[in-house]
């Protein structure tokens, strides 16, 4: 009855980088993927793209529904956005497709897509590609100095999906109410018992609540370079119990006592502009920038990273391998890509994203749109943001999120 | 034709609750084949008993549903025992008419952000009078014990429970009652409870049933209002269904089969204790305590209501207020400035949802109609008369549990190929709307004087213009209030939707309760407060139209 993981794949992925990769293909002979790009314009004209995405930060609404209207005025495409609670509602959708045999006209469109979910529909061959390359704008991609663009949570992306927006784990705190902020996972408890209340984290079946977990698991994993390979009994323990020492002398002191958590990051946001958290955890170097511009934070917040770095990552979209508008699918993957979105998703009245491309590499014109972006005082410049830590490998995520359940979600 | 319209409907109706069952039932027991289930064990159900938190959420479930349900079941009773007779009774039922139309998540939603430790009580109160600068650390909301779910669930069934209430006393001889009552010195209170209720509970008796089962079983209102870690039994079966391990299908469709399990044990339990209660009761009554006047009760069971009521219209209004504030900082009781901003900035994204929910609700609530009115024609001109039995089927959808079927049911229309479409999405709410059309047309149709039909016949009417021209038009009240129920049944639904949808038919109901869980308040705020606008208009005009065409008319106008 249970699906067989398949242990020789795992021990695949947790090879070194380095070594030469085979990329496979998840949907051979696919005529979308030896079709030039004129072709693919043609057949994505007129078509709707289900954009499955999760829904809970209405500025990303905001930026996917401007998307939306540049790619209709662009190539004709009709982006739908698919608002969902949690991004593994689209993999089990496309999983139940597969297991109902339906093989083609798939309800998924693209899904916004990283670690876990990434790797579950690798592992199952369910990515429409490798497509990546296939997209005109993919050759201005940072794969140097941006590596999470081309491997996710440890995993290689193998161009089965195409990277949009970068991630950075930062604290935002209200300057106002906290001057000299805790700089490590270890001063925060501290810093919550002086302040009782004051600080939480999102819920952890949230992406943004397990992030804050890991975030301290790098502090306290006694072996790091484990973290970076596909958990096993023995190395999941002596980095859990660590973890779960440290949490339990955290959680007291946590807003609502710990025993209620907000729903996701951007449910923080509020609880913040009215005073009841001076400390929350963000994902995005912007949080701060784009909040105050929009209403949502006091304009006292400020983001700050801790001493030893903090977790980064890249968001991807992929298509599902029975997608039915795959051609559209890629039309607006490219799209995302383009000098123009990834400039409007960087402006700190938008999202404030750091851009997935290499701005050096881009056409003169290109550059210039970066260069126009307003500044802004509540966000960190890179030098200051330091290099971002490598997410673990996702079977971190989905077994301390298991122990976090049935530690506490009884 | 007509003669096969109960037929058809029952077909309509009964085909996807029994598809839905049967596709719960077999992977509750190990059986999926698409998943490679192809042998029955009780493995699901190992893991749902080892699943982290159940038994938390098994309690929470019957703690929050038995309580909603009796303290709705004891404020009505107690308003309708204090104010028989009284001209209160009449202006609660037209103030509470309106509120049936809201929609749960909406007023779960506006109830948040009254209630909250940051909500409108608090700001309107502090720093003036409670000294508060910034929210206590206070669980008001999504509270561990549920009481915000609760209070939430109550809000929205007493309305209900009481129009119930408030038909059925015109059913029994309430008045006449209640002076043989007072000519044997009874006091008000003890008479009504005494020589009233127990006529009056058998009418109230499936709709009593109908709210215990939503109670124990909703999702959307506990996503909003109640605990996460660990939530109740069905928004912890949610949570399995959508996980992208689908082996997590198998306790999850275990899980909606206790769900169903702990409804029928409920209402199992419910009617063992109405019957000690009515042993009681006539112990109590042949001991025949003539009771005093219940001044307190009087007096404090109709405050008790005012609040209710007025909590209803801030929840409303608090959803609104967002939609169009500016900053708006704790302990403001208003926003700083107010700006057309939010929607505007909206208008495109809240557009497609709005349509999309305003089409399935009309194409519903059209198609409802259609066969309630096929079904009370049959009756009438053809003599099918269904039997009790086939009436209480009608009742079906509101005593299960959405879970147990709705899930099995996704299957089935995913093997059709229909899911995801606007008519599969259709089909699903029907099943919840058609039994609200029927109940509401129902009686006043059956209660049509014969003679008015049988007149037009031979004055040379032909059947269709009998049905047209005198039914329809001496009806046309009820016949929009029954839309309007129906629309605002279809409005509000989420888990049909959810489910039926596949993503990628989405209403604003399904969109505020994905928003309500972290988005700004001021969309949430324009995304909810549309939902609640949207079947509210419709019940205004179902209530306001028959009054303007009748206005030369006053054997037509209510009493």
């Amino acid at each position: 009855m249970t699906l067989k993981r398949r242990p020789l794949l795992l021990a695949a992925l947790a090879l070194p980088i380095a070594t030469p990769i085979v990329v496979r293909a998840q949907t051979p002979g696919q005529p979308l993927l030896a079709a030039p790009w004129d072709e693919v314009l043609r057949e994505a004209r007129g078509r709707p793209v289900f954009f499955n995405a999760w829904g809970g930060d209405d500025r990303t609404n905001a930026f996917i529904a401007w998307a939306g209207s540049r790619v209709r005025d662009l190539h004709g495409v009709d982006l739908r956005h698919v608002r969902l609670r949690d991004t593994a509602e689209a993999v089990a959708r496309v999983v139940a497709e597969k297991a109902a045999s339906r093989n083609a006209g798939g309800s998924v469109d693209m899904i916004w897509i990283n670690g876990p979910n990434f790797l579950a529909m690798k592992e199952q061959g369910l990515h429409f590609g490798p497509f990546v390359d296939r997209l005109p704008n993919a050759r201005f991609i940072d794969r140097e100095g941006k590596p999470s663009t081309v491997v996710d949570f440890t995993v290689p992306v193998e161009g089965l999906a195409a990277p949009w927006r970068m991630a950075q784990v930062v604290f935002i705190a209200d300057s106002a109410r906290v001057p000299d902020p805790p700089r490590s996972m270890e001063a925060l408890v501290a810093w919550a018992r002086a302040n009782p209340g004051r600080t939480t984290h999102p819920n952890v079946r949230n992406f943004m609540g397990v992030t804050f977990l890991k975030q301290a698991l790098y502090e306290f994993a006694p072996d790091q370079a484990a973290l970076l390979r596909p958990v096993t009994d023995e190395t999941l323990r002596p980095a859990a119990d660590a973890l779960w020492v440290w949490y339990d002398r955290l959680r007291p002191h946590l807003w609502r006592g710990g025993r209620q958590f907000p729903e996701n990051g951007p449910a923080q946001r509020p609880l913040m502009l009215d005073g009841e958290l001076d400390l929350f955890i963000a994902f995005n170097p912007s949080e701060a920038a784009v909040a105050i511009a929009n209403n949502q934070l006091p304009a006292t917040a400020r983001p700050f990273v801790l001493e030893r770095g903090t977790i980064g990552n890249t968001s991807f979209v992929s298509i599902p391998y029975n997608a039915a508008n795959a051609a559209a699918a890629m039309v607006v993957a490219n799209f995302l890509l383009s000098a123009e979105a990834q400039a409007h998703g960087a402006d700190p009245r938008v999202l404030g994203n750091p851009t997935v491309l290499d701005i050096a590499a881009l056409p003169e014109a290109e550059r210039a749109r970066f260069a126009a972006l307003p500044r802004s005082p509540a966000i960190l410049p890179p030098e200051a943001l330091g290099r971002p830590l490598q997410e673990p490998h996702p079977t971190w995520m989905t077994r301390v999120t298991a122990e976090w359940e049935s530690r506490y979600g009884r | 034709m007509l003669r096969a319209a109960p037929l058809l409907t029952a077909l309509i109706f009964l085909g996807p609750i029994a598809a839905g069952l049967a596709g719960t039932l077999l992977p509750a027991f190990g059986w999926l084949p698409a998943l490679g289930g192809r042998a029955f064990s009780l493995d699901p159900w190992r893991a749902l008993l080892a699943a982290p938190g159940l038994g938390k959420a098994v309690l929470l479930t019957l703690g929050t549903g038995f309580a909603a349900t009796l303290l709705s079941f004891g404020l009505v009773v107690a308003f309708c025992a204090a104010t028989q007779g009284r001209p209160l009774a009449r202006r609660a039922q037209a103030a509470l008419a309106p509120l049936l139309a809201t929609p749960h998540a909406a007023l779960a939603i506006g109830f948040a952000f009254l209630v909250a430790p940051s909500g409108w009580i608090a700001r309107a109160m502090s720093p003036w009078a409670t000294g508060w600068d910034r929210p206590p650390d206070w669980a008001t909301v999504n509270d561990p014990w549920g009481i915000a779910l609760i209070l939430g669930l109550t809000l929205k069934e007493v309305p209900y429970l009481l129009l119930m209430a408030f038909a059925g006393l015109g059913q029994v001889r309430a008045a006449e009652g209640m002076r043989a009552a007072a000519a044997m010195g009874y006091g008000p209170v003890t008479g009504w409870l005494k020589v009233v209720l127990p006529q009056l509970y058998p009418q109230l008796r499936l709709p009593l049933y109908a709210v215990l089962v939503f109670s124990l079983s909703v999702v959307d209102v506990a996503l909003i209002l109640g605990p996460g870690t660990p939530p109740t039994l069905s928004a912890l079966v949610l949570r399995w269904f959508s996980d992208r391990e689908l082996t997590q299908w198998f306790p999850a469709a275990a899980g909606a089969l206790l769900l169903l399990l702990i409804v029928l044990a409920a209402i199992l339990v419910w009617r063992v204790a109405e019957r000690v209660c009515a042993s009681l009761g006539r112990r109590w009554i042949a001991a025949g305590g003539r009771g005093g006047q219940a001044r307190l009760l009087r007096v404090g069971v109709p405050a008790v209501m005012a609040v209710l009521l007025v909590a209803n219209a801030a929840a409303l209004l608090v959803l609104i207020t967002w939609s169009f504030a500016g900053p708006w900082r704790f302990p403001d009781a208003l926003p700083v400035a107010f700006t057309l901003a939010t929607w505007q900035a909206q208008v495109q994204a809240i557009a497609a949802p709005a349509l999309t929910t305003l089409a399935v609700a009309l194409a519903t609530t059209a198609l409802a109609m259609a066969l309630t009115l096929a079904c009370l024609e049959a009756e009438q001109c053809r003599g099918v008369h269904p039997g009790r039995r086939a009436l209480a089927l009608i009742w079906l959808p509101l005593l299960l549990p959405q879970l147990a079927f709705l899930f099995g049911w996704q299957v089935a229309l995913v093997r059709l190929d229909l899911d995801g479409t606007l008519g599969a999405v259709v089909w699903t709410h029907l099943l919840f709307v058609l039994p609200y059309v029927f109940l509401s047309l129902a009686d006043p149709w059956r209660a049509l004087d014969g003679r008015y039909a049988r007149s037009a016949a031979s004055l040379g009417a032909g059947p269709w213009r009998v049905f047209l021209v005198v039914k329809c038009r001496l009806l046309l009240r009820p016949l929009l209030v029954a839309a309007a129920v129906g629309f605002a049944v279809s409005v509000g639904l989420y888990l049909p939707t959810l489910f039926a949808g596949a993503g990628r038919v989405t209403t604003l109901t399904t969109e505020a309760v994905t928003l309500a869980a972290g988005a700004d308040r001021r969309i949430l705020g324009a995304y909810a407060g549309l939902q609640a606008l949207m079947p509210l208009a419709v019940y205004a005009a179902a209530v306001m139209l028959p009054a303007w065409l009748n206005r030369d008319r006053r054997g037509m106008r209510p009493a």
